[in-house]
């Protein structure tokens, strides 16, 4: 499918052929005949998502597109461990993935901050529980508040933060943790365009710095395009994976190409072509 | 802020003109001293009841002996129906166990049991202290068990993906996320119990506020009566206050998140 693309739509220069060669082939997560359902009103099971295979690579920024009710939360959750699928495996370096721990870092929609600690508390709250010494974990909370542009509001209360602080403190407090892989549930849904490119911009810069692997959920087609190394889409009822591709944008952003990407050629016919195949369902 | 203050000066403007209605009423001379006793008649009870007590105690011990029972048996509530309420809020076979019991008690009326609290535990401080006790523990309890069935799932997941265990989220997550409900609860309970303070000390008490209020009923001595009335609300509003106080500090976050 994905080759299909390039030769339509992608006239790569020498450049980004370059790009193009960088391989994600070490499995990280490997997600194996996957379906969910559950049981409907009259008693019937009503399918969430089905037949779900793919691999996670280590260091890709996958991202789920694909239009509300296509099971990409359950998909979600399932990874994370809140939920069991009713068949299939999914596994995370061969082990099969049974309950949830910090080793699948989750960041919310609305971002569910514990109201009762500070900033910094929120985002050592991890370490601590985890029972890493309190010098190692204090040091860590500044390293990672740093990371996020927060120093100065280490000390604040939750409800004084903005929606876009908020969401800096909810993947500090995730990425304290050095999980193996950050799932992310259309973690910028809520907040202002600004705000928005702004955070986008952050989890960029630390996928690519970091090298650490995301996997983020969005019904948004340009900020997967924007944000992912490969974006997947779902069908509608039952969600099903009926698209697969590697993309370029977000690392040619990372590497200096700026967000002004999104006015070129290749990057609206992506845009076009995924919005067409999302509205056909 | 401006808001603010208006309303103030209604709540002010409230007591003022009950009071003022309450003096023009009994001065006008229409009604008899025993259906609606004057001010200075309440006062004069007042100032005679701590001067000379009444029936052999001082108006400082009939307070107390009633802050006593209240606080006793509110104290054994709060470190009962908390932790057991959260629990159940936690656990549903618990719930579905404790709640069957206090769904089938909490409606009823405090003076229909408590002859049988009476029966089981004798007259004197156990059975009011049970009473009062059982008084308490319904709002507290079911304040907890709201206040952790009202927690979203994400905090309680958020906290096992950041590598808390069972352990830890409740005393981390659950208890400080259901503090407001606990809150609400401690504030009704407190009110519950008091208006079952009277009914408590109905059996052979020979002190405490709500003895004081029947005894004087008894010998239709309405001004002792609207005395007692008044200083079981003031020290009502006073305990609230506490709790309220204790609140702000506690939850600083609440209404705000």
């Amino acid at each position: 499918m994905a080759d299909e693309w390039k030769e339509k739509l992608y006239e790569p220069s020498g450049e980004l052929i370059a790009l193009n060669n960088v391989k994600y082939d070490d499995t990280l997560i490997s997600i194996k005949d996957v379906d969910l359902a559950y049981a409907g009103v009259s008693g019937e099971d009503i399918k969430a998502i089905e037949d779900i295979n793919f691999n996670i690579y280590r260091g890709e920024f996958v991202c789920v597109l694909g239009p509300s009710g296509c099971g990409k939360s359950t998909l979600l959750k399932i990874l994370a461990g809140f939920i069991k699928p009713t068949s299939g495996v999914v596994e995370l370096d061969g082990k099969k993935i049974e309950g949830t721990d910090w080793h699948r870092g989750v960041v919310f929609q609305n971002p569910p901050l514990f109201e009762w600690f500070s900033v910094r508390d929120n985002v050592a709250f991890g370490p601590k529980m985890r029972g890493i010494p309190k010098a190692e974990y204090t040091r860590l909370t500044d390293e990672y508040l740093e990371k996020v542009g927060l120093s100065d509001f280490a000390d604040k209360k939750i409800y004084e933060l903005s929606g876009g602080m908020k969401q800096r403190v909810s993947i500090a407090r995730t990425l304290i943790n050095d999980p193996e892989i950050l799932l992310m549930d259309e973690p910028f849904g809520a907040l202002d365009a600004l705000t928005r490119e702004n955070v986008q911009d952050l989890t960029r810069k630390i996928w690519w710095s970091s090298g650490k692997t995301i996997f983020f959920i969005t019904h948004d087609v340009e900020e997967a395009l924007l944000l992912g190394s490969r974006i997947i889409v779902l069908s509608k009822h039952p969600g099903r994976v009926i698209e697969d591709i590697s993309v370029t944008f977000s690392r040619e952003i990372a590497e200096g190409a700026g967000t002004d990407i999104k006015f070129t050629d290749t990057f609206y016919k992506y845009r076009e072509k995924l919005l067409k195949l999302i509205n056909s369902q | 802020m401006k808001s603010k203050s208006t309303e103030r000066k209604l709540t002010i403007a409230t007591v003022v003109i009950i009071f003022a209605a309450w003096i023009a009423v009994t001065n006008i001379g229409s009604f008899s001293e025993t259906i609606i006793p004057s001010p200075q008649s309440v006062i004069q009870a007042f100032v005679k009841i701590v001067r000379d007590g009444y029936k052999g105690n001082t108006l400082i011990t009939h307070i107390a002996t009633s802050m006593r029972r209240l606080i006793i048996a509110y104290a054994l509530v709060v470190v009962t129906a908390v932790p057991l309420g959260l629990l159940s809020g936690y656990n549903s076979k618990v719930r579905a166990v404790l709640e069957t019991i206090i769904e089938f008690y909490r409606p009823l009326p405090p003076l229909a049991y408590y002859t049988i609290l009476v029966l089981w535990m004798g007259i004197d401080e156990s059975s009011k202290l049970a009473l009062l006790y059982l008084a308490g523990f319904a709002p507290i309890y079911i304040a907890c068990v709201s206040g952790v069935m009202r927690i979203r799932a994400d905090y309680i997941n958020g906290a096992y993906t950041l590598g808390a265990n069972k352990r830890q989220i409740f005393f981390y997550v659950i208890f400080p996320a259901a503090l407001t409900d606990i809150f609400t609860g401690l504030r009704t309970a407190l009110g519950v119990e008091y208006t079952t303070l009277v009914a408590a000390e109905m059996v052979a008490a020979t002190a405490g506020m709500g003895w004081l209020v029947l005894d004087a009923s008894n010998y239709l001595r309405s001004d002792i009566v609207f005395m007692g009335v008044i200083i079981m609300g003031i020290t009502g509003i006073l305990l609230d206050k506490i709790i309220r106080i204790l609140e702000n500090r506690i939850v600083h976050w609440k209404g705000k998140a």
